[in-house]
């Protein structure tokens, strides 16, 4: 088994008044996810590649029987692409739709740390963001002196966006 | 002890037991004979779904097959006779079981209306009244009008001494059948078309929809008039309708709905009354119930029915029911008549049950024949052997070491597990096999029903009813079936008058039949009706801008544009198949299912519609190819051949197309790695071309490799990802990697736009 669980030393993710969010690595940004959200973390593995799926869309790998979609984020967010390492790793999050709930997995530089914080510690995303991340920023931290951008998920990683039109105008 | 439980297998059991019941029936009308043994198969019904529902404390369905059970004990005695119009009564009586025990399985209130009906008809059945299938005398004076204390003294049932003249006078006949009554602000319409079919021009349903429009409507069919099958004249409308229209409507706005109607159509408005105590008629005969207002209505009119149900006495009472007195029954009527005046019935006569039977039969569980289980427990047992056996082997190897003649051994005992895998796979699978009568049950009485409404006569012939497939597959093939079905006797189908001018028997016939091929089970929709009108499908295809104006198309391509959305031959709109489900919705529903559509038809002759299904959603037989250096699995039953390509018979026609000659044909090409922009492979300077069939046409897929062949379980993409065009799926390969599932249609449409788009950009 290759999967690694992330260090929680309390399940659930809430800790009294503190919310947990588990901390990845993409382009020397740290950003966030709900632990919630957080089903596991896997070394990156070989995907299977989807016909005429969007460039940041992976391909499909098998989660234990199920067929799960793989995005690299970097690739979602615009960002310069990178060869995968030891570092490289999988985090496989439930992601909601209005149809249903889904489990893909998204490939990030490393996982950082998990961080325990409170809901008025996290402010809501400025009016102007990052090229690249408007409307997927959930909230900033300052957390121990550095800036922890939480992603919103659910909209990044929504299947709409992830096929694109087989007889469209090839893209080279 | 908790009999809770028992509900779910009751009802599944019941609705099985009714389904065969109806299924004697219509043979006995079909003029099949009324031998002991069908008579005692149709008695076992009743008699089994009363002892069930009285044990389980369903009194109202316990209560009315009870009457039912006795008035079929008397047949099966022979002190009544199995008449036509019996036969008829024993239908109806079978659709007010469904909605009763639905009614109880669902806990919603009955349709009261109906079962007063069936239950007066019964009755009158049983005091040995001559046809009351009788236009008029359908709703004659009634039994059930009489006092309770009158009922008491009366005879035993099956008893011809028994008058059935009513003698309680003070309550008319026409409120009988009707404890509904429903309260204003609102108007009760009766409408009768009068008219002779196809002369008039007022499409009744048209003006059907027209009221619905107005607010919320119930309606119901007053099929009373309609004349034993021999006196009926397929020209003449028989049907009448009521229709009750709740809110606050002006009565213009009614009245400028039949306007036009008005001087052909016998047409009454009237309002309804806004309470109990001002009601005035009934709606059970509207036509006199309107004509001549009744006096008002005792509101203890109604008990009379629900009492005297239970005050036939129980001759055969089973040990399990205890048989209500009278006294208890009418302590327990007056609140059991509450209900129906405060919930509308459903359409009393609605042709067709299917709907709620449908609902039934989606139910959680299967109920699997006991040598099914066996034989998985006898594999399992197997399999436990195996598996000692391989770990003996290895325990053996730890111990002495491997050597290689221990290699043929290891051997044996994979391939021995290999089979025992594979077997009990198989097992599995069958226990979710059902046979397809489970979807054609419906059939007999839809098509007799939906004929008769047509004034057609058809003959329905069922052929391989036993052949199974998997329960899903089999749920999800209801409803295009009956789709088809009613298109064949609404369109395809002519009435008597003109297959006797055509020379064609006026007798229709309608063949459903089922059969497997390879792994396939492949339903066929028979009719010998006037077939597909080519010239008109095209005309309507070029006038919807579907085709180009001076395109021809080969014959096959002509019938699938039937399929396509939007495609509707508009003037022969009717009640039965031209409401908004279109032919694309069923190809559809076919095709998401993993199956295809094909026509055959010949004008004049009939038509032939073919559907393939798998015979399960969850194995599939699979070709693994290589295309871009990725393993894709191809449905081993739609490939045709696999040749090795000679560059020198591939051709470009005009400069798009590209095509192969095989033999003597030329078939489309499509390269793979094109539509599903993948590098091409290294191994293509030597492409591989695999023909494939789907929708009954072949194309040559362009691949770099063949591999093995092997099952695959199929895992749907859209679990957490979504559907993609030119896929079906996906599959776990033995090294634990994704493999992609091809879909032959799919990839089809995708060759087709490519190639639309090279033309375009040409």
């Amino acid at each position: 088994m290759n999967a690694l669980r992330p260090d929680v030393s309390t399940p659930g993710g809430v800790r009294g008044d503190v919310l947990q969010y588990l901390s990845f690595i993409l382009h020397g940004q740290e950003y966030a996810v709900d632990i919630l959200r957080v089903q596991e973390i896997r070394e990156w593995g070989p995907t299977t590649p989807i016909p005429n799926s969007a460039g940041f869309v992976r391909g499909v790998m098998n989660l234990r029987g199920s067929v799960v979609p793989v995005v690299d984020l970097r690739l979602r967010l615009g960002l310069p692409e990178v060869t995968y390492g030891a570092q490289t790793v999988v985090i496989v999050l439930r992601v909601l739709s209005p149809e249903r709930d889904r489990i893909m997995g998204v490939v990030v530089d490393a996982v950082a740390e998990v961080h325990d914080l409170a809901p008025q510690a996290i402010l809501p995303p400025p009016e102007v963001t990052a090229q690249g991340l408007e409307g997927f920023v959930l909230g900033l931290v300052d957390s121990k002196g550095q800036l922890l951008t939480i992603l919103d998920f659910d909209r990044l990683l929504d299947t709409s966006l992830m096929l694109v039109d087989a007889a469209g105008p090839v893209s080279s | 002890m908790d009999l809770a439980e028992f509900l779910g297998p009751f009802f599944e059991e019941s609705f099985e037991m009714i389904d065969h019941m109806e299924g004697d029936l219509l043979a006995l009308e079909a003029g099949g004979a009324a031998d002991a043994e069908r008579i005692h198969s149709i008695f076992r019904v009743a008699h089994s779904v009363k002892g069930g529902a009285a044990t389980l404390g369903l009194g109202e369905v316990a209560e009315y097959t009870h009457l039912l059970e006795t008035l079929l004990d008397a047949i099966r005695e022979g002190q009544r006779p199995m008449t036509e119009a019996t036969v008829k009564a024993l239908l109806g009586a079978v659709d007010v079981m469904r909605d009763l025990l639905l009614a109880a399985r669902d806990a919603r209130p009955a349709n009261e209306a109906a079962k007063q009906q069936s239950l007066a008809l019964l009755k009158q059945l049983m005091n040995g009244e001559a046809e009351p299938a009788m236009p008029e005398s359908g709703t004659a004076p009634l039994p059930a009008m009489q006092a309770t204390e009158d009922v008491a003294e009366s005879d035993v049932p099956g008893s011809e001494a028994t008058p059935a003249t009513p003698v309680a006078p003070s309550a008319p006949p026409a409120q009988t059948a009707a404890p509904h009554r429903p309260l204003g602000p609102g108007w009760r319409i009766y409408y009768n078309p009068r008219q002779t079919l196809g002369t008039g021009g007022a499409e009744p349903l048209f003006i059907l929809r027209e009221v619905r429009s107005l607010g919320e409507v119930e309606v119901r069919l007053l099929d009373d008039a309609l004349p034993r099958v021999e006196d009926l004249n397929p020209r003449q409308e028989y049907l009448a309708w009521e229709i009750i229209v709740h809110g606050d409507i002006p009565r213009e706005a009614v009245e400028e709905i039949f306007a036009w109607v008005m001087d052909q159509a016998e047409v009454t408005i009237e309002p309804l009354p806004m309470s109990l105590s001002d009601e005035e008629g009934g709606s059970a005969q509207p036509a006199e119930a309107v004509d001549q207002p009744d006096s008002d209505v005792p509101p203890q009119a109604e008990p009379a029915f629900e009492a005297e149900v239970q005050d036939w006495p129980l001759e055969e009472a089973p040990e399990q029911a205890p048989a209500p007195s009278p006294a208890a029954a009418e302590a327990i009527s007056p609140p059991a008549l509450a209900t129906p005046a405060t919930t509308p019935p459903k359409e009393a006569a609605a042709p067709v049950s299917g709907s709620g039977r449908a609902a039934a039969k989606e139910g959680g569980s299967i109920r699997v024949g006991i040598e099914k289980v066996d034989a998985i427990i006898d594999l399992v047992g197997e399999l436990v052997i195996t598996q000692s056996m391989l770990g003996q082997f290895s325990e053996e190897v730890e111990r002495d070491g491997f050597h290689i003649g221990m290699l043929q051994r290891l051997r044996d005992g994979l391939a021995q597990l290999e089979r025992n895998t594979r077997e009990l796979q198989e097992n599995v699978m069958r226990i979710r096999m059902l046979p397809i009568s489970v979807a054609f049950n419906r059939f007999p009485r839809m098509v007799h029903d939906v004929a008769r409404q047509l004034g057609k006569e058809v003959e329905l012939q069922i052929v391989g009813e036993h052949t199974e497939l998997d329960k899903t597959v089999l749920e999800k093939i209801g409803d295009p079936l009956v789709h088809l079905v009613r298109n064949a006797l609404d369109h395809g189908l002519e009435p008597p008058e003109v297959r006797r001018a055509q020379g064609k028997p006026e007798v229709g016939k309608l063949i459903l039949q089922a059969y497997h091929k390879g792994g396939s089970i492949v339903i066929e929709i028979i009719d010998d009706g006037r077939g597909i009108d080519k010239e008109r499908v095209l005309a309507k295809a070029r006038e919807r801008g579907l085709i180009g104006a001076e395109e021809n198309l080969p014959e096959e391509r002509i019938y699938d544009l039937i399929f396509l959305p939007g495609f509707s031959t508009a003037e022969k709109v009717s009640d039965l198949s031209g409401r908004g489900v279109g032919m694309d919705v069923v190809k559809s529903n076919i095709q998401a299912l993993g199956g295809s559509l094909e026509v055959k038809s010949e004008q004049g002759r009939g038509t032939r519609i073919i559907l393939r299904l798998p015979l399960t959603l969850s194995i599939m037989d699979g070709q693994l190819i290589v295309v871009g250096g990725q393993i894709f699995v191809l449905p081993l039953l739609s490939i045709v051949e696999s040749l090795q390509l000679n560059p020198n018979n591939l051709a470009r026609v005009a400069g798009r197309a590209e095509v192969y000659k095989l033999r003597d044909q030329y078939i489309p090409v499509i390269r793979l790695h094109e539509i599903f922009r993948l590098p091409q492979g290294q191994a293509s300077e030597r492409p591989l071309l695999v023909i494939v069939e789907g929708d009954g046409v072949q194309v040559g897929l362009m691949i770099d490799d063949l591999l093995g062949q092997q099952q695959v379980v199929i895992k749907s993409l859209e679990t957490h990802f979504r559907k993609v065009e030119g896929l079906s799926g996906s599959t776990i390969l033995g090294d634990g990697t994704v493999a992609l599932i091809l879909d032959i249609g799919g990839i089809f449409q995708l060759g087709r736009r490519l190639e639309g788009r090279r033309g375009g950009l040409a």
